[in-house]
């Protein structure tokens, strides 16, 4: 099983997300995800920004990929998202079918990403024609989903073409809106959000009235409240899983990539408090089992 | 422009039908369509019936197969497409990848509409799924009046929009909220904040509902309180308890009606599947009215006010928006 670094998706400052990458390119993990896959609006890092990282990673031998843009309404935010398909350098992470058609139609292989609904083997087999080389499952679904489709996947006679990635650890994305959350919760216009989110690098909390630790809102995304960690679990991602993705949320992130390459190793479980797993146990992604 | 109406039964599909909507959606009494609620939808007789009576009166039916297949029982919805066409319905509408392929691969007479759970909302992703021979796009409620217009100009394939009903505020079929919250996907098993995980309860702090024992918001005596969707409780955000996400309230387009003729939309959708026929009835009556005075003379055309008084009366929280159409909710 390989370790993978998700694209950061909090908007985080041009110094702090080169800080980061001139860390993660020391870092155990042999793929990283760059780019936006949140909102247009965030450019501290531009499209040559981020081709410029990817070229620093890949020499530092990172397989490097780009993430794109999850939830796209306007027409320059569909130009954008040409131009990070074409890119002609990195790989790509499709996060919404009109990326998939344009990578596909362009005859560039692509990783679907997390998403994407991609739910059972059938989902697999059409985008493989399309030039899948890899899926990143849905967040929401469990192992037991994971190992029907791969069974499904056998049965269609393509299980050896199906490379698959699993959110490991991170605060997990669970929705994309119109509405911006975090202009709203400083009662700006989304138009007029002076790109608020740059205050909220881990994203804004959304507690119950009761002080249970519900959701994030990054923008106009809402993530899970609590960090997924499967750590844990990766005993029962073996034979399904090929790739484990770290989602940073801060450079804490980075300490996860080593933790997770030891347990990969010495296979010792480590106590947990605080974090869910739920997802992957099939119950609800916010309980925790340990 | 057509009034596409919802029906969750089959004295709701006659009500929609007799008050003049010219198509009707319903789906299945199972988990292959995204309003699988108890007691609510079609068995095979009531969709034949339903299928019939709409038939004799010149309108159509529109099934919804629009969950996503599970890996290990995916013939269910292969079933369901089948059973859509036998049955003689006019369109299906799915979102999942493997539903439109059977039913393309087996089916290519049936009329197939992309369901708004596959979250289409550009020209590039249209393009995806016209591979799968559809007709017509549902488009999900995150765009802008301007960028549906936008979309209007660059797709030749029919536009569909959400006219009316319970606002869906994250991009449809994207949204794992609920499944977070009660471990029971709207994507695999056709509910949002089902019902069964739903408790009310009378505290010294007042009237409480719950999501799977999850606090969604608390009223004070006199407070409407609305079912617990819990995209729109009230919750705290670093002290300030508020809709962090949104108000309960519903869409309502009615004074979008001219702009919408004029971009080319070819259906308004209804939403409310799981609401009464008497809702039914109600919303499909004022609607066709609207329909019919703004055809009747576009320029002139203005909203009724007992139209709006009734939209509201049948609206959450007794509010509507124009949600995302409109950039200001954004």
């Amino acid at each position: 099983m390989e370790l993978s670094m998700g694209n950061i998706q909090f908007y985080w400052d041009k110094a702090t997300t080169s800080d980061f990458y001139q860390k993660v390119a020391d870092s155990d993990v042999e793929h990283v995800y760059l780019g936006e896959s949140v909102c247009s609006k965030r450019r501290e890092l531009r499209l040559e920004d981020w081709l410029e990282v990817g070229r620093e990673l890949t020499n530092k031998g990172k397989s490097v990929v780009l993430s794109s843009l999850a939830l796209l309404e306007s027409k320059s935010e569909l130009a954008t998202l040409k131009k990070v398909c074409l890119n002609g350098e990195l790989k790509v992470e499709a996060n919404d079918f009109g990326a998939v058609e344009i990578l596909s139609e362009a005859k560039i292989p692509f990783i679907a990403g997390a998403a994407l609904n991609i739910y059972n083997q059938h989902d697999l087999k059409v985008l493989l024609a399309r030039g899948m080389q890899r899926w990143v499952i849905p967040v929401e679904l469990s192992r037991d989903w994971l190992v029907n489709v791969i069974a499904g996947c056998e049965e269609l006679g393509i299980r050896e073409q199906i490379e698959t990635e699993v959110y490991g650890y991170g605060y997990l994305p669970l929705a994309y809106s119109a509405r911006c959350f975090t202009a709203r919760s400083e009662d700006r216009p989304k138009d007029q959000c002076a790109l608020c989110c740059i205050k909220y690098p881990e994203g804004r909390k959304i507690d119950s009235q009761e002080g249970l630790e519900l959701f994030r809102m990054n923008g106009i995304q809402t993530m899970s409240g609590s960090i997924q960690n499967l750590i844990n679990d990766l005993p029962s991602m073996a034979g399904l899983v090929d790739i484990v993705r770290i989602s940073p949320h801060s450079m804490a992130a980075l300490d996860w990539v080593d933790k997770f390459r030891n347990a990969l190793e010495d296979k010792a479980r480590i106590p947990l408090e605080g974090f869910c797993n739920g997802y992957w146990h099939k119950i609800e992604g916010m309980k925790a089992i340990q | 422009m057509e009034l596409l109406s919802p029906a969750g039964s089959l004295p709701a599909l006659k009500a929609a039908v007799d008050e003049g909507a010219d198509a009707i959606y319903l789906g299945l009494k199972n988990d292959t369509n995204a309003r699988h609620f108890a007691g609510l939808n079609f068995t095979d007789k009531t969709m034949t019936q339903g299928v019939n009576y709409a038939h004799d009166r010149n309108r159509r039916v529109h099934v919804a197969v629009n969950t996503f297949a599970h890996p290990d029982r995916s013939q269910a919805w292969f079933d369901a497409v089948k059973k859509t066409h036998d049955i003689g319905a006019d369109v299906l509408i799915a979102s999942n990848i493997a539903v439109l392929e059977y039913a393309a691969t087996n089916y290519p007479e049936l009329e197939l509409h992309l369901s708004v759970q596959a979250a289409a909302t550009n020209v590039a992703a249209i393009n995806f799924f016209k591979q799968f021979g559809i007709s017509r796009v549902v488009l999900p409620r995150v765009l802008s009046y301007q960028q549906v217009a936008n979309l209007a100009q660059d797709t030749d394939i029919e536009l569909e929009v959400f006219a009316f009903g319970s606002l869906c505020i994250m991009a449809e079929g994207r949204c794992y909220l609920s499944s977070y919250m009660t471990g029971e996907s709207p994507n695999t098993a056709g509910a949002c904040s089902p019902a069964k995980f739903v408790r009310w309860q009378e505290t010294d702090q007042g009237l409480e509902s719950r999501l799977n024992d999850v606090l969604i918001d608390r009223f004070a005596e006199g407070e409407n309180a609305g079912y617990p969707t819990l995209c729109k409780g009230r919750f705290n955000v670093e002290g300030e308890v508020t809709h962090a996400l949104e108000e309960p309230t519903s869409l309502n387009t009615l004074s979008l009606l001219p702009q919408l003729n004029n971009i080319g939309i070819s259906a308004l959708k209804i939403e409310g599947r799981q609401r009464s026929p008497a809702y039914t009835r109600q919303v499909t009556k004022t609607w066709r009215q609207a329909i019919d005075a703004m055809k009747k003379n576009p320029e002139t055309f203005q909203v009724k006010k007992e139209w709006d008084q009734c939209l509201s009366s049948l609206s959450e929280g007794s509010q509507t928006t124009l949600g995302a159409y409109e950039r200001t909710w954004q």
